[in-house]
């Protein structure tokens, strides 16, 4: 560690999976405000910023009846088709994101949760500045995303799961050296942040080892390394644990929710893992066909989303589960073991029947698997996908 | 904008300085590849000059001339080195076929979140490659120009040498933006191959690889010499061999560097629109 221990004034809080020495490079950095962290020429004024951002007022990122319709070429069936298609085209509108509203606070971690193709995806390419809306407006930090003010770019990052953004032949030291120049990192400042990361992530001893050779899980901490170390104030993350072990999810999640919780950085994430988003995220964004289709808690969620609870019971040696299924719905039976599910309202009742009439060893109620509420919200959102505006035009 | 273009070079030049520093390492990743294409690309010179040699001979037999307009045998070895030497700055490589695939692939992102500009970057890029290539080239190049040295006229006057090195540095620029375009257009064609094929097509005849543009029919030759290739391989040798009066060297070198001028804003357009075109379709 190169962090001289006369800046340790923060409070070691105690942390998930990290080690003391990890926790104390945290503590390090907490008390150094961002602002400190730049040289006196770059540091931010709020002159600087545009001047219709106020952050005492307004969200970090607002957004407002953001639309993105693509035009897609529909491809025919056919040899006859295709000659046709060469002379005229038709085309349809698509809609990606319909009139999206949200506002997210500073120092909030959000959810995009959504089936393939709902749009989340498009929605982070939008507020990253990669591609401009059909119509609609957003503010992030009070930029317009898509004007790609290079004041802007500075003080965001977007992580893409898929997508690569290291050098691949080299190690990623050495594109860091490069993030260090286009983002005009101070040489100590960099150092000190690559080594924080570094050991958080516990990667160190694979700095100098080329990309190609890491394997999916440690360019990933690569990956993230990258775009921190430019300290951004907020972060977007495109499905950032998709294909890693369960381990390496686990040690992603842990050091996001370490890292968010001790910087206050403003995050927003994707991803097919509920897993990621219930230990991550207090706000969740359920996008389905380009629209929010719930914008809550998960609680909220499960609360409004699931009227029922699972009740695992172990029955005494010698009991059978028959008559069982006139009380709840059977889910399985593995004797002494049964799952039973029934509606909340019920669960008082049905409990007592059940003590009334079996010997019972143990009992819980749960709520049902994250993953099957998630299923039913997706599947109980309107169905619009093939309400595009068709329209046709010659090429 | 001056006090900010001064203010701000320093921090620039660094970090243009470390573009080039890690795009040169990273051609060093694969030496052993890099450097036998490197060297294999020297055999064809053996095969042209005998090849020329024979049309000479044939030549001198059918008609008893030993020169073909204006060149003796000597005079088209040496012509031949030096438009080789003006290719090793002009030729690109790989450049509008990466361009394209990064525009299909989604990888011009990088450019568009990151507080980067992606011309000045690949341009960088390109010249790491470029002096990777003659850090290796410069052995065989130097043994073949020894080997034939008695071919070449006299040293050059400085005026000369100083024209010759100036069209090679253009030479490099231009063959760069002119490739770049054709890998810029990949924002409208997915696939730019056949397009990237007439366009080296084009380049081989016209630019004076093949043969040298004197050659050439006058007709044709008044067309040649209103397109830019000529200045990607002739109009070096033709500097150095003394083709190019003095009275009009630099005037053409001006309008090369017009051309040039012309290739970057075309290229700074088209990137600026496809980005645009990107940008509103998809990604």
């Amino acid at each position: 560690m190169v962090i001289p221990s006369s800046t340790n004034v923060g409070n070691p809080s105690p942390v998930g999976d990290f080690p003391a020495r990890d926790q104390r490079a945290i503590s390090n950095c907490q008390s150094v405000a961002v602002g400190d962290l730049l040289p006196p020429t770059e540091r931010r004024t709020d002159q600087q910023r545009p001047a219709a951002y106020n952050p005492a007022s307004m969200a970090i990122i607002e957004i407002e009846n953001l639309t993105k319709t693509y035009r897609v070429y529909q491809k025919r069936e056919g040899l006859k088709a295709a000659i046709a298609g060469l002379f005229h085209r038709e085309h349809r509108e698509v809609y990606a994101v319909r009139g999206i509203n949200l506002q997210v606070e500073q120092g909030e971690f959000v959810a995009f949760l959504g089936p393939n193709g709902a749009g989340k995806t498009t929605t982070l390419k939008l507020l990253s500045g990669v591609i401009y809306p059909t119509s609609g407006s957003a503010r992030v930090m009070g930029f317009v995303p898509w004007e790609r003010d290079n004041e802007y770019r500075r003080r965001f990052a977007l992580v893409m799961g898929q997508k690569n953004q290291l050098w691949w032949d080299l190690p990623a030291q050495e594109s860091f050296r490069l993030h260090q120049q286009i983002y005009r990192i101070p040489p100590t400042e960099f150092t000190r942040r690559l080594d924080e990361l570094s050991d958080l992530l516990q990667v160190r001893p694979l700095l100098g080892r080329p990309v190609r050779e890491l394997s999916l899980g440690e360019r990933m901490k690569m990956e993230l390394i990258a775009a921190l170390l430019h300290s951004p104030e907020v972060l977007f993350l495109d499905e950032p644990t998709i294909g890693l072990d369960v381990v390496a999810q686990h040690n992603i999640q842990q050091f996001l929710k370490f890292y968010q919780q001790e910087r206050r950085i403003t995050i927003l994430l994707t991803s097919h893992y509920m897993k990621d988003v219930a230990a991550l995220c207090k706000r969740v964004v359920v996008i389905t066909d380009g629209r929010i289709h719930f914008d809550g808690s998960l609680d909220q969620i499960i609360d409004s989303f699931s009227g029922n609870r699972i009740v695992r019971l172990q029955l005494a040696e010698g009991q059978t589960a028959d008559g069982l299924s006139m009380l709840a719905e059977v889910e399985s039976v593995e004797l002494p073991r049964v799952t039973l599910r029934c509606a909340r309202s019920d669960v008082t009742r049905v409990l007592a029947r059940i003590l009334e009439r079996y010997q019972i060893v143990d009992i819980s109620i749960e709520d049902p698997p994250l993953e099957e509420i998630i299923a039913k919200l997706f599947q109980d959102a309107p169905a619009g996908r093939n309400d595009v505006a068709e329209v046709e035009v010659g090429r | 904008m001056i006090a900010w273009t001064v203010r701000t070079l320093p921090q620039r030049a660094s970090t243009w300085w470390t573009i080039y520093r890690i795009a040169l390492e990273e051609r060093m990743a694969y030496r052993g590849d890099f450097a036998l294409g490197t060297l294999m690309r020297f055999l064809p010179i053996v095969t042209q000059i005998f090849l020329w040699w024979a049309i000479f001979d044939a030549a001198a037999a059918a008609t008893g001339k030993s020169h073909l307009a204006g060149y003796s045998f000597h005079d088209m070895v040496a012509y031949y080195l030096l438009s080789m030497l003006g290719r090793a700055f002009s030729s690109m490589p790989g450049l509008a076929s990466t361009v394209a695939r990064q525009i299909r692939e989604g990888e011009i992102k990088k450019y568009l979140v990151q507080p980067i500009d992606m011309i000045g970057f690949m341009l960088l890029a390109r010249m790491a490659h470029k002096s990777a290539y003659y850090a290796i080239a410069c052995g065989p190049f130097a043994l073949v120009f020894y080997l034939c040295g008695d071919y070449f006229p006299a040293w050059p006057t400085v005026e000369v040498g100083l024209a010759f090195l100036l069209s090679l540095v253009f030479a490099f620029l231009l063959g760069f933006f002119l490739d770049l375009c054709i890998g810029l257009i990949g924002f409208w064609f997915l696939e730019v191959s056949s397009l990237l094929f007439i366009y080296m097509l084009l380049n081989f005849f016209l630019s004076g690889h093949m043969f040298p543009l004197d050659l050439l029919p006058v007709g044709w030759r008044g067309a040649v010499d209103y397109l830019p290739f000529r200045y990607l391989a002739y109009f070096p040798a033709a500097i150095y061999l003394g083709k190019v009066p003095s009275s009009q060297l630099w005037q053409e070198l001006g309008v090369e560097a017009l051309w040039l001028v012309g290739m970057i804003f075309i290229a700074r357009y088209l990137y600026a629109r496809g980005v645009r075109r990107y940008s509103g379709y998809g990604g």
